[in-house]
């Protein structure tokens, strides 16, 4: 009895369980959307159709799928450790340092697969640093990791504010950004992926970055539950006390942790910054690193479930801002609500439907005990 | 006048593959005690949750006086008058006596009238039942002994007519547990009906008028108590004879392997809990540690197996002296020989989430033979846990079942077969056989005594006396952080009482 709930088999633990949460997000949303008198199936329409109608959105969609992919795994691997990184968005930020100095200092004399291991090093490198000064500042002196992260993602906007608009400007631009990048800053894009199911990317970011998140996420994998520092690190996450026993020193797992996730979170920088914009900007990260803790939590900080919940939330944005678009009565900040509520009955509220699921599971498998089984 | 409580028909219940109940009966007479046993894994707990509402049986009846009834969750098992105090408390630890026992049974919305009603009612119930405990105490304040009584309390607020007790000495002191008992049998005399699970059968014997076996799933035998013999009750659990008793030839203690020196621990709160404690452990000896809970017994165990902080003292580990008050690290000392059995075996001892064979490795997991590199090895580990799995007999033989899924019995020898098989130099041992049952306590001190015959330094710590004197070669008696007094095994239970109660030791220490 030490799972309040029933156990459920694996394909509703992970298939079915998001899947009525999500519907009763939308269905919440439809709401939502009825009450400012709009068509909710309008919007559905726009919001499925802006999102993989056409290989263009789609490309959309992956692209902030790629981001999302980042920071959720940045948040996963914290969370696996029992430790809560609010600094995902910080850390990305940060990251970008890494990647505009590899591409400042590269673009004009080497070639992008040169340019961007060089980049994805800087990249971790600046993350994980920023990482690890709250990593060290609980291991060390006890400060919440929790506290210290929000306080870090303040001091990294207003960090790449100064940057951005004194040291990294090009001479005599207005713009608080970095000059364009050259060839050699630029990430090509994955349309020879999309023309594989006949789809043209058109104008749409998706760039190879994505293959490079699809890596991490693997890498992710491999990292929790095949290696020892995974081991520890989940040894601690289920049980602190348990980890002290076993000789495993909290404040050098809490350091390598935070700066794993640094750096993950940091990587998150490539893809808007070699792959869109070619350019660092002011606030390139735009909430990415929050909407990394939504995807964690939904993906149940799983590799295998983080990248559809990125997916997911590629959607919502690539989506959300075609119904705004099609749809004026809708804003922007109606998109944000949608999101919201997904998160809500994603993360917050994903034990709601549980004892009711175990209830149906448990009076089937009264009637198909053999099937119910099989199953289990 | 219909004279049965509950009868079970055909109960049927399977977690997977795992068959926890096969087609059980049992009939519990109104006002008696009726006593549940089997071993670890049985499936006793499994049956009390689905006569609680906690699990729903694949098959069969539950018959409440006389009605069949279902029971589709623990609200609907308190309707039909039937309550459970729980192993494991399930009480909030920052509200008051008064206010965990009207929880979820406020019978107004208005929180004034019903907490004056309530303990009107409290008051009475405490009377008839002589259940002293005081109103407005915070739990968290409360010892065990009293938490259990409130869990009792509750129970009976909300009318439960039947009472179903799962383990519930294993956490007391044997003062506490007499006093228990002494309440059991005021409610039998007030016509409540009680249900009992444990697996001390000295207990059964005390106080049921009938005990039902279990074994593997199945009820294999129901005996009125005064027609059954320890003896028997243990070979219909097992299912062939077991030595109670316990079997050890003459210790050959040589050189000393483990020594500690005035050992002083303070608890989070500076409340001195280890008292400038030295002894001296040798090769091919178990030195015992007797004490009533709370003397120290679990700070000391903490404190030279690295897990906390002491304020001064040391250890001398096969003649390696090691500092305590600094960061002695746990793996440190196991790699000096050290193996460590804690007393909480849910909290310290295994993750529970984590998979039988992930635990079989716990803090050995630096072991070149687990490992290729960086990477866990995952077939050498999982191989690992199989062949413990063989020979400590740990049922479900899977070891990829989740640990919070396997008996309580079945998880202590997960941690004996990992800190045992390493042939440590030195052993210590908490709460060895708390919540086990009594063929797996055969065999667990079985092998703390061929641990010793091998030559290796034992310090066991148990609140249970009688496994004390049956295992030690020495008996050393903690109270209030001190010990009190060294005495030979053969020392009787009178003499080490009044130690333990501080009485002897006290004269002893001012000579
Ligand atoms: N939720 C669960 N999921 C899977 N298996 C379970 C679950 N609960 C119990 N089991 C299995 O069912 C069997 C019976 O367990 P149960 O807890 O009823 O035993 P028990 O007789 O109370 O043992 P103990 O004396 O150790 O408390 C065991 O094999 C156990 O591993
Ligand atoms: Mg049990």
């Amino acid at each position: 009895m030490s799972n309040p709930y029933a156990k459920l088999p694996a394909w509703a633990e992970y298939g079915l369980i998001p899947l009525i949460n999500l519907v009763v997000a939308f269905l919440v949303a439809g709401l939502v959307v009825l009450l400012v008198g709009e068509n909710p199936l309008k919007a559905a329409y726009h919001m499925i159709n802006g999102a993989f109608g056409r290989g263009e959105y789609i490309g959309f969609t992956l692209y902030y799928a790629t981001t999302f992919i980042f920071t959720g795994l940045s948040v996963a691997v914290a969370f696996h450790a029992g430790l809560f990184n609010i600094g995902s968005e910080g850390q990305a930020y940060i990251g970008g340092i890494g990647v505009a100095l590899a591409c400042l200092w590269l673009d004009k004399t080497m070639p992008w697969f040169i340019v961007f291991p060089v980049a994805m090093f800087g990249s971790i490198l600046f993350g994980a640093l920023w990482a690890f000064l709250p990593g060290w500042l609980q291991a060390k002196r006890g400060s919440h990791i929790v506290i210290t992260t929000i306080m870090f993602n303040f001091i990294a906007s207003s960090l790449m504010v100064y940057l951005l608009t004194r040291v990294l400007k090009p001479l005599g631009s207005m713009a608080p950004q970095t000059r364009t990048f050259a060839e050699g800053g630029q990430l090509p894009k994955l349309d020879w992926l999309l023309s594989i199911f006949g789809l043209d990317i058109g104008n749409a970011p998706f760039n190879i970055s994505f293959l490079l998140a699809i890596l991490a996420a693997f890498g992710v994998w491999v990292l929790i539950w095949r290696t020892k520092l995974g081991y520890e690190m989940r040894t601690m996450g289920h049980s602190p006390s348990a980890a002290r026993y076993a000789g495993i020193s909290e404040p050098r797992i809490t350091i390598v942790v935070m700066m794993i996730s640094g750096g993950l979170a940091g990587m998150m920088a490539l893809n808007p910054i070699m792959g869109e914009q070619f350019r660092m900007q002011l606030d390139f990260v735009q909430g990415a690193g929050f909407v990394g803790i939504a995807v964690a939590l939904m993906g149940r900080s799983h590799p295998a479930g983080i990248i559809p919940a990125a997916i997911l939330f590629g959607m919502l944005y690539q989506g959300g801002a075609e119904i705004a678009f099609e749809m004026p009565a809708i804003s922007r900040d109606m998109i944000v609500i949608i999101q919201g509520l997904v998160i809500l009955f994603a993360g917050a509220l994903e034990n709601m439907f549980r004892p009711a699921i175990g209830r149906g599971f448990a009076s089937f498998g009264q009637r198909f005990p053999v099937a119910a089984q099989r199953g289990a | 006048m219909n004279d049965i409580a509950i009868e079970l028909r055909g109960i049927d219940k399977s977690f997977g593959l795992v068959h926890a109940n096969r087609n059980i009966n049992l009939t519990v007479r109104k006002g008696t005690i009726h006593g549940i046993i089997g071993e670890n894994g049985a499936g006793k707990s499994t049956l009390m949750s689905i006569l609680y509402g906690f699990y729903q049986a694949d098959k069969g009846e539950i018959v409440v006086d006389g009605k069949v009834v279902t029971i589709k969750d623990p609200n609907a098992a308190i309707a039909s008058g039937i309550g459970m105090v729980h192993q494991h408390f399930m009480l909030v630890e920052n509200f008051t006596v008064l206010e965990n026992v009207m929880l979820g049974a406020e019978d107004s919305q208005i929180l004034n009238t019903s907490i004056a009603k309530a303990r009107v009612e409290l008051k009475r119930l405490e009377k008839e039942y002589a259940l002293e405990v005081d109103p407005d105490a915070l739990i968290e304040e409360l010892p065990v002994g009293l938490q259990q009584r409130v869990e009792i309390l509750k129970a009976l607020y909300r009318r439960a007519d039947i009472l179903i007790l799962d383990e519930p000495t294993g956490v007391l002191t044997p003062a506490e547990a007499d006093h228990l008992f002494r309440i059991l049998g005021q409610l039998k005399d007030q016509g409540k009906t009680i249900i009992l699970i444990t697996h001390k059968l000295r207990e059964i014997m005390a106080i049921t008028d009938e005990v039902s076996v279990m074994r593997r799933g199945e009820m294999v035998a129901t005996r009125p108590t005064a027609e059954t013999s320890v003896e028997e009750l243990a070979e219909l659990m097992v299912g062939r004879r077991v030595l109670l008793r316990v079997d050890k030839g003459e210790a050959n203690p040589g050189p000393v392997k483990f020594s500690v020196k005035n050992l002083t621990v303070r608890d989070a709160r500076g409340v001195t809990m280890v008292d400038n404690v030295s002894f001296d452990i040798r090769a091919g000896e178990i030195v015992g540690i007797a004490g009533v809970a709370g003397n120290g017994q679990s700070e000391l165990l903490e404190a030279i197996s690295g897990i906390r902080k002491a304020v001064s003292g040391s250890v001398d580990l096969n003649g390696t002296p090691i500092d305590m008050t600094g960061n002695a690290d746990p793996r440190d000392l196991r790699n000096r020989g050290l193996a460590h059995v804690p007393e909480d075996r849910h909290h310290v001892g295994l993750v529970l989430k984590f998979e039988e064979s992930e635990n079989a490795i716990l803090g050995y997991h630096h072991d070149k033979r687990y490992l290729n590199g960086v990477f866990l090895n995952i077939d050498a580990i999982r191989a690992d846990a199989e062949e413990k799995i063989q020979k400590y007999d740990i049922r479900p033989p899977n070891a990829r079942l989740r640990t919070a899924n396997f008996s309580g019995g079945n998880q202590q020898k997960i941690v004996l077969a990992r800190e045992m098989e390493r042939g440590p130099d030195v052993l210590i041992i908490g709460q060895p056989t708390r919540g086990v049952d009594v063929g797996a306590i055969e065999f667990i001190h079985k092998r703390i005594i061929e641990m010793r015959d091998q030559g290796k330094a034992v310090l066991l710590v148990s609140v249970e006396l009688d496994e004390i004197r049956a295992l030690s070669d020495r008996i050393l008696v903690m109270f209030a952080g001190r010990i009190v007094g060294e005495r030979e095994p053969d020392a009787t239970e009178g003499e080490l009482g009044l130690l333990m109660a501080g009485v002897e030791g006290r004269k002893e220490a001012a000579e």
